[in-house]
C-alpha cells in the first residue's frame, strides 16, 4: 500500500515539475518548487516507510525546513531584487496601494 | 482491530495520493498565477494530511508517530507562510489576476 502512495507522489512531482518547465512567471516557478519540496518531504516519509527504515523521516524534516528558508530567500529576491537589503516600507506601502486603485 | 487499522490506513494513503494528483493538475492546468496557487494548497492541505494520517496508523504508538506529527505541524505552520509571501511578492510586483471584466461591459441593460 506504501507503493500506490508512492506512485501518487511520483505522478504528482512530474506535473509539477511540467508546471515549472512551462511557467511563465517566475513566480509559478517558485510556486512549483515550493510544491516540490513538499512532495519530496512526503515523498521522503513514504519511501523511509516502503524500506522499512523509518529513519528517513529525519531526512525529511530536515528538507522540509530547507525548502521553507529557500522558498523565501527567493522570493525576497526577486520582489526587492537583492538579499542584502534591509527593505524600505516607504516604497512597499505605496506599491501595495498600487494594485488596488 | 488491527484489520480495522489496516482499513483506515490504505484508505487515507489511497486518498491523500488522489488529492495529491489533484491539485497537482490544477496546478498544471489553471488559467493564472493566483488560481494555481490555489489549487497547489490543496497538495499541503489535504494530501499532506491524509499522508501522514496513513502513516501515522501504520506506525502506532511509537518515536516515528512523534515525527510524523512534528512533520504534519511543520507542513500546517509553514507552507501559509510561503503562500502568503508568495501572493505578496507577486502582488507588489504588479501581477495582477485573470478577472472578468470583459463579461461585465457588453452586458449592461
Amino acid at each position: 500500500m506504501f507503493s500506490v502512495a508512492a506512485i501518487a507522489l511520483l505522478v504528482t512531482l512530474a506535473l509539477a515539475l511540467a508546471r515549472a518547465t512551462l511557467g511563465p512567471t517566475v513566480f509559478d516557478r517558485a510556486q512549483a518548487a515550493n510544491t516540490i519540496g513538499t512532495v519530496a518531504m512526503l515523498l521522503l516519509a513514504v519511501l523511509g516507510f516502503l524500506n522499512g527504515r523509518p529513519e528517513f523521516l529525519d531526512l525529511a524534516i530536515v528538507y522540509g525546513l530547507l525548502n521553507v528558508i529557500g522558498t523565501i530567500a527567493v522570493l525576497k529576491y526577486f520582489r526587492r531584487g537583492d538579499l542584502g537589503d534591509p527593505g524600505d516600507e516607504k516604497e512597499e506601502s505605496t506599491a501595495k496601494e498600487e494594485p488596488a486603485a | 482491530m488491527n484489520l480495522f487499522i489496516t482499513t483506515v490506513s490504505w484508505f487515507s494513503l489511497t486518498l491523500g495520493g488522489a488529492f495529491c494528483i489533484v491539485g497537482a493538475i490544477g496546478l498544471l492546468r489553471m488559467p493564472d498565477f493566483y488560481t494555481r496557487m490555489h489549487a497547489a494548497s490543496v497538495i499541503e492541505t489535504l494530501g499532506a494530511g491524509l499522508i501522514l494520517l496513513g502513516l501515522m496508523l501504520q506506525a502506532g504508538l511509537t518515536l516515528v508517530t512523534v515525527k510524523l506529527l512534528m512533520l504534519g505541524v511543520m507542513i500546517l505552520f509553514v507552507s501559509p507562510t510561503a503562500t502568503h509571501a508568495l501572493a505578496r511578492a507577486a502582488m507588489v510586483r504588479g501581477l495582477k489576476p485573470l478577472l472578468a471584466i470583459e463579461e461585465k461591459t457588453p452586458s449592461k441593460p
